[in-house]
């Protein structure tokens, strides 16, 4: 062999090895002894106390709970494209649940997405963003879930394709997507501001929604904000490709956010509902901080949108009214003999149907969540006050549902028309039966939650 | 005027399109059954069969039932002759003061020529729209059993199943 | 009769010629009870006291047709059916053979107001003793016609027989005037060992037209010529209205009238839904002055107790030798709560020649029919009240207003049957709820953990603003020349009204009950099922759990200790028996067992519950698994009909007590609907309810319509404060007030 192959070849076998040994420190974590299950006793109640707010805002019991299932204990499907991947039991039992970790494995699962036994944890957690959560957060969450009742029940099998199922290839994911380090505060915005960022950056994980994701499945950075998926729900873009009517702004968000509707906006559905019924019991200056955050990135409104404030809105849409009803007769009629009755009756919001002209879900480039909420309507919440739709999944055919949905768009915004809707609405129809035949409704864990108690 | 089959029968109703079926049921063929509760989607008391599917007839307007079949309590059977539905509601003497319950009947109809062996959790599913101010739930979700019992015996023809479609 | 309701309008207004029906006419309300003069002569039992005449309760047509009249109306209960039972058992003849007439001021007896669970009492009574002297009556006459000693013949299927069993029907011996005869105070009653059809679970008469579609209901009601008509109420208590342009509605399809009579506003259409389409255009176009005249919601017991009050001390009993040593004392609070019937109030009126005829699902034809005559300033004799089956009312609803809107539109369209059909928003808004109410409880225990003292007030409006008098209804006092409303007055005791159930049924050495009767009524308020009674068990059953954990004692034990009655002992005995209570027992994780006990009125049925209640700890969502009760209401009718309303008392107070709250704003109510007014829907209905029937045959009949509720609402609440160590004393127990408490 020559010199200068030999050479090169140890520099290949360096780089080889070297690269080995960084490949093998990343994918392989050591475990963290297991520790005797604290006594729930041992946590200060005020510490505890933080942990249940921290926990509402990071969403633990949406994914931690299962529907029929006990409160943190796991269970419940979350489809992604590789797969359909179980949420693991939380409870602080001993066996199936977290009941031995030690704080520090706790916060290892929080910061970089590794269990106690060191095996990597599928970003299906987002620690993408929990690892932005600072370490006295973590101290009050695993005070908060070490004090929970205990539930056995082990995990259910992830059901992941090759090489998916494999944990290893995860280490690689996190090579590529991973950012360490805790939110750094931006000293040119107010603590209002830093404070929102914290938590929409970290616990509150929005981005994990409301960011498009890439073919491995993680954020596209440098679209934060620009609309999510979710459940064949759309999760609006927040930032200036918003489609809302009427700009949001830190009083509508934290109004929203707050109460689960907002005049201007609508009603949140969907998956969204579960964030903010959660939402109610956090203190206000938190979801106060996180609207401002939010309202900055939404960005201040251009002049052109600027000027749709509802009256215009309004007078648009008579003007509209006419001219939709002209090109597809067949959805005005639907609209005026289904919809009108509720949605033009001006009766008080948010029981009286929203103004439509107002509907992000028309304005949408997108009309899943359109389509979703017309085949499914509304359903009650168990004993407190909110809204109720009917649902016309069993009086529409797909033919109707497709003319209501473009008359609507014609109508009510001043978007293009979207194209696919028969597709769109058929697989909406078929998305929706199938979670009503897989999953009954749940029994004795919290009620779907959905709205408020007080109108 | 529109066209409308209910209970297999075609009937020529002058009503403008954006009336709901309720009213054309009640006021122009006179049919009982199908109740106002609320006229708002809330309550199910107006609840019929509209192509196999349950349907809330108050916010149903005509618009939406070209060329589709209702079927209402009265097209299931008699008091002579009585669906398994109904047989089932009068032996559990499912009623207080009965307001609610031919709605409740119809989505229980729906439901049993879909699924013959429903659940407690799915029967219970299935009623969430219907409210019965009466108190007589326990009842009913008796009663609904019954009749997934009766449609099921081996005497039960399909005429004696009660549907229509 | 299982054939469907004929609500066919000649038949019903021409009645039968041979009828000849004489009713007491004092006009004395079955409610009402004047005081006894000096030694009267004894008086027939029921409502035989104010309608003697034993042919306006049972009549008997020359083919042997039975008809039976009830002035009391069929709102659910099943009374249709019970009262044929009763009668045909007395009567002797077959079940089926007997057709039952209700409410109708043309036809049956004043019985006043379907409620307070009187009606077996009253009429059942009535029924039973007229029946039994009718029977009497015709033996008697068979006996004189076959020249037989009386003691010799006997009754079957309708007919006299004698021992070499010659037979005379019914038909055949009843003559014209026979049966019009007043009532003796005492009647040779069946004795209950030889019931055939008396204490058998018979099914009911209506349930087949109900469960086939047949007309039921007055909403099913399609006369000649009928139009249908819409109100415009105004959007808030005392409002003006100013001014309304109605010609746009005028001209639209079918619309047949525009009725206005100062703030009363009301379209007639042809056709329904035109109507409903008109009447949204109508109320667009009405302009109303509001004023702001409720309460803060958030202030309102603060308020309530702060008006001006009639303090009663209604019950007093000191012994000195009780000396108390631990004491406690709470507040609990009910808020309003709606009636929400399921079906919106609905009347059909009609005027011909000077007579109004009114069908409606009041619970009172005849005080009804009173205010509306005075409402119409016509004499009480041209107009005829009929009751048809609405949905449940549960105490006094929209029913009896829109009676009234009914004829007052009809009297504008003379000869054309008038239908008014209120929407789910004017129920809502406008029904007279049932008062809030404001309960402060104290007691002390004795060194043996006994109850050695009692305090007991209770705030409250009065339970009843029914009509009389014609101011009593919202059209009355709408009208450009409106009537006042009726001095608002407290129910005597011992029925009472806010002080319904206040006494305790318990034994105290030492006890005071104070009622303080509000009579300003911030929210328009009437009669609700079960009264003050409600809240009064409510508080003192959470109480006395309150007090038994202070004395460490079992809450069962600690109930018997302090009762005597032997009759509420076995109920409280038998509930917990088929609950499987256990003094030392230890519910499941996140579960707790509650029980209460009360005797409706403390002097109708006696009901028990025991419950089991299960808490989600992390969201506070309470949900009843299961509830075992024991009623003893005396003779019982009908055990199926009895358990049905046992059954559905439990779950409709689980629904007022869990979720229900009227709520509103400074100028309005603005829970108006489903959305914003949240009852029971399926996904919390408990997996069991199991009733236990104490019989006792040949006792008075003890009504039973509203003796669970109370009971009901109070071992829910024990059951919640066992699950979870907390005592909520505020209603309705939401699940936010649940996690908050827990949270605490």
């Amino acid at each position: 062999m020559t010199r200068a192959s030999r050479i090169i070849a140890s520099i290949v076998a360096v780089v080889l090895l070297g690269g080995a040994a960084a490949a093998f420190a990343v994918v392989w974590r050591p475990a963290i002894a297991a520790v005797e299950p604290p006594a729930p006793q041992a946590f200060d109640a005020a510490l505890v106390k933080r942990g249940r707010e921290l926990a509402a805002i990071g969403n633990c019991n949406n994914c931690h709970t299962a529907g029929g299932g006990r409160n943190f204990a796991g269970g419940l499907p979350v489809p992604t494209p590789f797969g359909t991947i179980f949420s693991s039991n939380i409870t602080p039992d001993p066996e199936t649940g977290i009941g031995r970790w030690s704080e520090a494995a706790f916060q290892r699962a929080m910061r970089s997405g590794v269990d106690r036994e060191g095996r990597h944890l599928y970003p299906t957690f987002p620690y993408d963003h929990f690892t932005n959560v600072s370490d006295e957060d973590d101290r009050a969450l695993y005070a908060f879930l070490m004090t929970r009742q205990p539930v056995r029940a082990p995990a259910r099998e992830n059901q992941l394709s090759f090489p998916f199922n494999q944990r290893l290839a995860i280490a690689g994911w996190k090579l590529l997507f991973l950012r360490h380090g805790t939110y750094q505060p931006d000293p040119k915005q107010s603590a209002e501001w830093n404070r929102g960022a914290y938590l929409v950056e970290g616990l509150a994980h929005c981005g994990a929604c409301h960011t498009p994701r890439n073919a491995l499945g993680a954020e596209r950075n440098s679209a934060q904000f620009s609309g999510g998926d979710v459940d064949n729900w759309h999760a609006y873009a927040l930032n200036d490709q918003s489609h809302a009517p009427v700009p949001w702004d830190a009083d509508a968000l934290f109004a929203y956010l707050r109460d689960g509707w907002h005049r201007d906006h609508g009603t949140a559905r969907g998956p969204m509902a579960e964030v903010v019924e959660n939402l109610s019991s956090v203190p206000s200056s938190d979801v106060r901080a996180i609207a401002v955050y939010m309202a900055g990135i939404s960005g201040a409104p251009t002049p052109d949108r600027k000027r749709q404030d509802e009256a215009t809105l309004e007078a648009n849409a008579s003007d509209k009214a006419s001219s939709a009803s002209q090109s597809n007769a067949a959805g005005a009629s639907i609209y005026a003999a289904a919809c009108a009755s509720c949605h033009a009756s001006g009766r008080p919001l948010p029981y009286g149907g929203i103004n439509l002209a107002l509907s992000t879900a028309i304005a949408s480039p997108d009309p899943r969540n359109l389509a979703n909420i017309v085949l499914s309507g509304v359903q009650a919440v168990e004993g407190e006050s909110s809204p109720i739709m009917p649902g016309f999944a069993a009086s529409m055919t797909d033919t109707q549902v497709s003319a209501l949905l473009s008359y609507l768009r014609a109508r009510f915004s001043n978007q293009p028309a979207w194209s696919g809707v028969d597709k769109i609405v058929q697989d909406a129809r078929r998305a929706r039966t199938a979670s009503l035949l897989t999953s009954p409704a749940p029994r004795n864990v919290s009620a779907d939650p959905q709205q408020r108690e007080k109108p | 005027m529109m066209t409308l089959k209910v209970n297999g029968r075609e009937h020529q109703v002058d009503a403008d399109p954006d009336t709901p079926l309720l009213y054309v049921l009640r006021d122009d063929i006179k049919l009982n059954a199908a109740k106002f509760g609320c006229g708002l989607g809330q309550c199910g008391a107006c609840t019929v069969i509209v192509d196999g599917k349950a349907v809330l007839s108050c916010v149903t307007p005509m618009i939406l039932l070209e060329g589709k079949q209702v079927t209402t309590l009265e097209g299931l059977g008699t008091i002579a002759e009585p669906a398994p539905i109904q047989r089932a509601f009068m032996e559990e003497q499912a009623a207080q003061c009965g307001y609610c319950i031919a709605g409740m009947m119809m989505r229980a109809q729906a439901l049993l020529q879909r699924n013959s062996k429903p659940t407690d959790e799915q029967i219970r599913a299935e009623l969430e729209p219907h409210l019965c101010r009466c108190g007589t739930h326990m009842r009913i979700l008796r009663a609904v059993r019954r009749a997934a019992r009766l449609m099921d015996t081996a005497e039960a023809s399909p005429a004696a199943k009660g549907s229509i479609q | 009769m299982n054939a469907p309701v004929i609500l066919d309008r000649r038949r019903v207004l021409a009645g039968s010629g041979a009828l000849i029906v004489s009713f007491s006419i004092t006009g004395a309300l079955a409610q009402q009870q004047d005081a006894p003069a000096a030694a009267p002569p004894p008086s027939p039992p029921g409502s035989l006291k104010t309608s003697p005449y034993l042919d306006s309760w049972i009549r008997i047509d020359g083919n042997g047709g039975i008809t039976v009249f009830t002035g009391k109306a069929e709102i659910g209960q099943g009374f249709k059916t019970a009262f044929q039972q009763i009668a045909a058992e007395e009567l002797d003849v077959p079940f089926a053979s007997l057709k039952v007439v209700t409410a109708d001021t043309k036809l049956t007896a004043n019985e006043g107001y379907t409620s307070g669970s009187n009606s077996a009492k009253d009429s059942g009574t009535a029924i039973q003793n007229a029946a039994a002297q009718v029977r009497a009556l015709l033996i008697a006459e068979a006996a004189t016609r076959l020249d037989l000693p009386v003691e010799n013949l006997r009754t079957e299927n309708g007919a006299v027989v004698a021992p070499d069993g010659r037979r005379l029907s019914y038909g055949e011996l009843v003559a014209a005037d026979m049966l019009h005869v007043q009532a003796q105070p005492k009647s040779k009653l069946k004795d209950p060992a030889t019931f055939k059809v008396m204490g058998q679970s018979i099914p009911r008469v209506d349930i087949p037209a109900k469960v086939t579609g047949g007309a039921a209901y007055v909403q099913d009601m399609r006369l000649p010529g009928m139009v249908h008509a819409r109100i415009v109420r105004p959007p808030s208590y005392g409002a003006q209205l100013t001014e309304c342009d109605t010609s746009a509605v005028e001209k639209l399809p079918g619309v047949v009238k525009i009725v206005r009579d100062g703030n009363f506003l009301a379209v007639v259409a042809e056709k329904e839904f035109q109507a409903i389409k008109a009447m949204n255009v109508l109320a667009t176009a009405a302009k109303w002055k509001v004023a702001a005249s409720l309460p803060k919601q958030d202030d309102l017991f603060k308020v309530l107790t702060a008006l001006p009050s009639q303090d009663t001390t209604i019950f007093e009993r000191s012994n000195p030798a009780a000396a108390g040593q631990k004491t406690i004392e709470a507040t609990y609070t009910r808020p309003y709560q709606a009636h929400g019937s399921i079906g919106p109030s609905c009347a059909v009126a009609q005027w011909i020649d000077g007579a109004m005829t009114v069908w409606t699902h009041t619970q009172g034809v005849y005080p009804d029919r009173q205010g509306i005559a005075e409402m119409l300033r016509v004499p009480p004799a041209s107009v005829r009240l009929i009751h048809v089956e609405g949905s449940g009312c549960y105490g006094h609803n929209g029913a009896d207003d829109a009676a009234a809107d009914a004829a007052l539109i009809a009297r504008a369209l003379p000869g054309r049957p008038v239908r008014v059909q209120w929407m789910r928003e004017q129920e809502h808004a406008w029904e007279p709820f049932g008062p809030a109410m404001v309960t402060k409880l104290k007691a002390s225990l004795d060194s043996n953990g006994k109850i050695a003292d009692w305090h007991f007030d209770v705030w409250s409006n009065t339970h009843s603003m029914r009509p009389g008098g014609a101011g009593s209804m919202l059209a009355a006092q709408h009208m450009a020349q409106p009537f006042a409303l009726p001095a608002p007055k407290p129910l005597p005791l011992p029925e009472g009204g806010g002080d319904r159930n206040a006494i305790p049924f318990y034994n105290f050495p030492s006890a005071r009950v104070v009622h303080h009767f509000i009579p300003a009524m911030p929210l328009r308020i009437s009669a609700m099922r079960a009264l003050g009674a409600y809240h009064n068990v409510f508080s003192i059953e959470s109480f006395m759990d309150e007090l038994a954990a202070l004395a460490g004692a079992d809450p069962v034990e600690f109930r018997l200790k302090h009762l005597d009655d032997s009759r509420g002992r076995d109920v409280i005995e038998k509930a917990a028996q088929g609950f499987g209570w256990k003094t030392s027992q230890k519910p499941p994780e996140n579960r707790g067992y509650g029980f209460a006990f009360a005797r409706y009125k403390n002097l109708a049925a006696y009901c028990a519950v025991a419950s089991e209640v299960e808490v989600n700890r992390e969201t506070g969502r309470p949900r009843l698994v299961r509830a075992v009760a024991a009623v003893d209401s005396g003779q019982v009718i009908n055990p199926d009909g009895l358990t049905n309303q046992i059954e559905g008392a439990i779950v409709q107070s689980m629904s007022w007590t869990l979720y229900e709250s009227v709520t509103f704003d400074d100028t309005g109510i603005t829970s108006v609907d489903w959305q914003t007014y949240p009852i029971l829907r399926f996904n919390s209905v408990p997996e069991s309810i199991q009733v236990h029937i104490i019989n006792r045959p040949g006792q008075p009949f003890l009504g039973s319509g509203e003796t669970g509720q109370g009971p009901a609402a109070a071992s829910i609440a024990n059951a919640i404060a066992n699950a979870t160590g907390k005592r909520l004393r505020n209603l309705p127990l939401t699940r936010k007030r649940i996690k908050d408490a827990i949270d605490a």
